[in-house]
């Protein structure tokens, strides 16, 4: 479907659903609220699953903080519902604060659980607590009234439901393609790649995760107002599945999954209430559950990506024009030519009883090419993971510019004008390769979720565009931007990484084997990339397997083995060392 | 707080501990060899329980119905398979062990009814019984996604849990049962009544928990099972099978759940849908112990028993906010201790 017939179907589905009011009869409006209210707690968990990767169980307890919210404002407190709202957002975003703060530096189904433990804590706290009326609630919830106006018929509240929801849909999907989304949707597949571009990754899981307990927020005081009245039962874990079951049949990938799922589960569940008895006599509401957990995984065994997986070829293809006119995003100062940028003094990592890096020192200096080669096991990648701060070395010293960075986590060097890129290649596939160079530029931009959301952001992500497109075009690969990473060759996915790396305005680039799987003529060309930048007083280090490669190119080489530093120096001097040749060639010479 | 009353506790504390250690270790067995977080293995340690009690008033349990609807469409789902494979000769292999196994329990059961047993006799048929059910579950929704993501398991864990506590109201009805004492002897120890249940509650868990590790550390199938656990790749090169050891490590779980169930029901009041309860209390012991550790989710297991019987003490209505909000203090421990974790990519 092209973007034009793709605009004209969204404008016609919400000119049927703005109208619906006209044609459609009051069960149908409530059934249209539900449908409404539950999605906007799906819509919260495609964010957090679909693209954060973090998934929740928990969610119902926060649609019952912001129902509970609201019903103890305006019912037993007597202030106007809109004060309710304001205590339904602060108190889902606090809790969420909270709690996301303790568990969401664990690993995937450690989160997932304990989500599965604070819903339960919270949903027994709704009954326990004497001022919310234990297990028999909180009743006559007053409607929401915007001035005189009281919100009571269904059709009114269909409006106020669907606009909170439109508007939350509309802010989702402006995020996803903003600065931030682009980190959120970076969360998925490990925090390595998110840390080593100067993403704070738990800091944008935190503020997924209060996100989608805001939407869930929002949800619950809509709840209230419309069911009136607010008991512990729909807030309990089990409903929370429910609402995963929504984002995951719908599609937990697309923004839009969300309401097809909540569609779909809420009117499913609606006909077997309906036709259960008629096929089954006097069937309780267990079989409901039964019936309906059977559908369910039975679903996500056909369907594991959700019913907008099979559909997803209909929606348009990510396109963007991209003005090559604006203003070019600033970049640092580089260093003089031959000034020492980097010094590695005695540095020094085990791991357990096996010396991997053994006081091994070097300095780089601006400008030049340095080679580190070495056998394999000789300690070369431990040595990048030490420099890039992926790991923490045992002892000695890093300085870089002047600074030490030897214990600084990654994201600081890597602002601080380190790039990297990865022997194992690390891209995020299900984004285009436009994204992932935009990734790069994370540290030299500053729009923030917010600014994202309601697109305060365009002047800067234009210019980050067109600086990632330059860097596409520069590696050779801007013909086909929009194009997702994951349908590149290995050896394109590398060059790929080199024009991320490249995005971040960097001062010093780390190549870990960067010719590794690339043609002959490929290699020419990144050799000569290598040399163009060198030519701009880029300072490269690379770690290469490809003699011929490495020989043509660097300035100097330091040669690694067995974790020690065993000669530096000239290419040609290099070559000639009988240390360096015993230790290739197995003492035979 | 006197001293005895914390001592009265404690020993509570202790005894129902020692039931969630058996449900806890189930849990990582089940979860380091297949990759699923088996959510309905509290429902099957309750379904125990549930049969026990049937069992002691001559009625027939409802485990039987159960059993048997589950064998018939893993028959099903199985010798589809075996057809489209164009594997005609696995089908009488397919019948004997999908229909057939697990159906002798349900037959002996069926003959045995309406006699007056004896507690041993009764407790073996139970655990019989309800061993069939996690293998079958396993072929019917597990074994077709296998290859899934840890979390897509989870999620269809979940809904299975919600569909066995359905079919468990619908085979056992509401009522909630408690069993006979398994011995209504006690001994003083120190000015204090312990009585001999409580011994033996606890003794069974050393004992089962010992027997398991034997299994591990002796057994050639225990240590493909450890195989597996380690890379389910690796143990495939060497021969392993991971259906296979993916059933045993079901079956192992299973008479861990169920001795669990056969301890709980003289202790508590059991409905069918206390499992998830149960489940849900060792699994925090399982996540102290990181899903990995047998002996730290013990240990984390008996602290949950303890803290409990403390919490009831002290306010039984937020019995089970204190004990959940414990996970807090726990993950946020671990997330500290363990540092930054690399996901596997799930893309």
């Amino acid at each position: 479907m092209s973007k034009i017939q793709f605009r004209y179907l969204t404008l016609a589905a919400l000119l049927l659903l703005v109208t619906s009011p006209l044609y459609l009869n009051p069960f149908s409006m409530t059934l249209l609220n539900y449908i409404g209210v539950y999605g906007l707690v799906a819509l919260g968990l495609v964010l957090l699953t679909g693209i954060g990767g973090m998934m929740s169980f928990g969610q119902a307890a926060f649609v019952g903080i912001g129902a509970y919210a609201g019903a103890w404002a305006s019912a037993l407190q007597g202030y106007s519902p809109w004060v309710g709202l304001m205590l339904a957002i602060v108190l889902s975003c606090s809790v969420a604060l909270f709690l996301g703060a303790i568990t969401l530096r664990l690993g995937g189904h450690f989160l997932a659980l304990s989500t599965v433990a604070w819903g339960l804590s919270i949903f027994f706290l709704f009954g326990n607590l004497d001022g919310l009326g234990n297990y028999n609630g909180i009743a006559n919830v007053p409607p929401i009234s915007i001035g005189p106006l009281k919100l009571v018929a269904s059709w009114q509240m269909f409006y106020l439901i669907w606009a909170i929801v439109l508007l939350a849909l509309l802010a989702s999907r402006n995020l996803l393609d903003s600065r931030s989304g682009r980190a959120m949707r970076a969360l998925r597949g490990g925090n390595l790649l998110v840390e080593s571009l100067g993403i704070n990754a738990f800091a944008t899981r935190l503020a997924t995760f209060v996100m989608a307990a805001l939407f869930a927020g929002l949800s619950g005081w809509l709840y209230a107002h419309l069911n009136r009245f607010v008991s512990p039962a729909p807030f309990e874990v089990h409903v929370g599945i429910d609402y995963l079951m929504m984002a995951m049949v719908g599609g937990a990938t697309e923004l839009i999954g969300a309401f097809i799922g909540s569609a779909l589960v809420t009117l499913t569940k609606n006909s077997i209430q309906d036709y259960l008895p008629l096929i089954a006599k006097g069937a309780s509401g267990q079989l409901e559950i039964v019936v309906f957990s059977i559908v369910f995984i039975v679903l996500l065994q056909r369907w594991r990506g959700g019913l907008i997986s099979i559909s997803s070829h209909l929606l348009p293809s990510p396109h963007h024009e991209i003005d090559g006119q604006v203003a070019p995003l600033s970049r640092r100062p580089l260093p003089h030519r031959d000034e020492t940028l980097l010094t590695v003094d005695q540095v020094e990592r085990r791991f357990g009883g096996l010396v991997a890096v053994d006081k091994v020192s070097f300095t780089l200096k601006a400008g030049e090419i340095l080679g580190l080669i070495g056998p394999n096991g000789a300690g070369k990648s431990t040595m990048f993971n030490l420099l890039t701060g992926a790991l923490r070395p045992n002892s000695g010293q890093v300085v870089f510019q002047g600074r030490d960075i030897t214990h600084s986590p990654q994201r600081t060097i890597a602002k601080a004008g380190i790039a990297r890129t990865f022997q194992h290649v690390k891209i995020r596939p299900k984004m285009t390769l436009l994204d992932n160079v935009l990734l790069g530029t994370h540290p030299r931009t500053r729009s923030g979720f917010f600014n994202g959301a309601f697109r305060l952001d365009r002047k800067e992500e234009a210019q980050a565009r067109a600086e990632a497109l330059r860097q596409l075009q520069r590696v050779g690969l801007g013909d086909k931007p929009f194009e997702l990473a994951g349908n590149l060759p290995l050896g394109n996915q590398r060059v790929l990484e080199i024009a991320r790396a490249l995005a971040a305005d960097p001062v010093l680039l780390v190549l870990d084997e960067p010719a590794a799987g690339l043609r002959r003529q490929e290699k020419q060309a990144l050799a000569e990339l290598l040399q163009s930048l060198r030519s701009e007083n880029l300072t490269i280090l690379l770690v290469e397997h490809d003699m011929e490669f490495v020989m043509g190119l660097v300035d100097r080489i330091v040669v690694m083995n067995f974790g020690c530093k065993i000669c530096e120096g000239l290419p040609a001097d290099v070559r000639q060392d009988p240390h360096v040749q015993d230790a290739y060639l197995g003492g035979l010479v | 707080m006197s001293s005895d009353i914390a001592a009265i506790l404690a020993i509570d504390g202790i005894a129902s501990g020692a039931i969630y250690v058996l449900i806890a270790i189930g849990f990582v067995l089940i979860f380091a060899v297949t990759r699923v977080i088996f959510v309905p293995f509290g429902d099957i340690s309750a379904f125990t329980a549930l049969t026990l009690a049937a069992l002691e008033t001559q009625r027939l349990p409802g485990t039987m119905g159960l059993v048997a609807l589950l064998a018939v469409m893993a028959t099903v789902m199985q010798v589809t398979a075996d057809l489209q494979a164009g594997d005609h000769k696995a089908i009488p292999s397919t019948l004997f062990f999908y229909l057939l196994v697990p159906l002798v329990p349900v037959a002996l059961m069926w003959f045995a009814a309406g006699t007056v047993m004896s507690m041993p006799v009764r407790m073996g048929l139970s655990l019989l019984l309800v061993l069939p059910i996690a293998p079958l579950l396993d072929r019917i929704v597990f074994r077709p996604i296998a290859d899934a993501s840890v979390l897509l398991l989870l999620t269809v864990s979940m809904a299975l849990h919600f569909a066995l506590v359905g079919l468990g109201l619908m085979f056992f009805g509401p009522e909630g049962v408690r069993t006979q004492p398994l011995t209504d002897a006690s001994w003083e120890i120190a000015g204090m009544q312990v009585s001999l249940q409580t011994f033996l509650i606890v003794g069974s868990a050393v004992v089962f928990s010992a027997l398991l590790y034997g299994f591990f550390e002796l057994t050639l199938t225990g240590k493909a099972l450890r195989a597996t656990a380690v890379n389910r790749t690796g143990a495939r090169l060497v021969g392993i099978r991971p259906a296979y050891t993916g059933t045993m490590a079901y079956v192992l779980a299973s008479v861990l759940a169920g001795i669990s169930g056969i301890l709980i029901s003289p202790v508590t009041t059991i409905f069918y849908d206390s499992g998830f309860l149960f489940g849900l209390r060792a699994f925090v012991g399982a996540i102290i112990g990181a899903m990995v550790n047998y002996p730290v989710t013990a240990l984390g297991a008996l602290l949950v028993g303890v803290l409990e019987s403390f919490a009831s003490f002290w306010s039984s209505a937020f019995k089970e906010v204190i004990v959940f909000s414990l996970l807090l203090p726990v993950l946020l421990w671990r997330s500290l201790s363990v540092g930054e974790v690399e996901d596997e990519a799930e893309e």
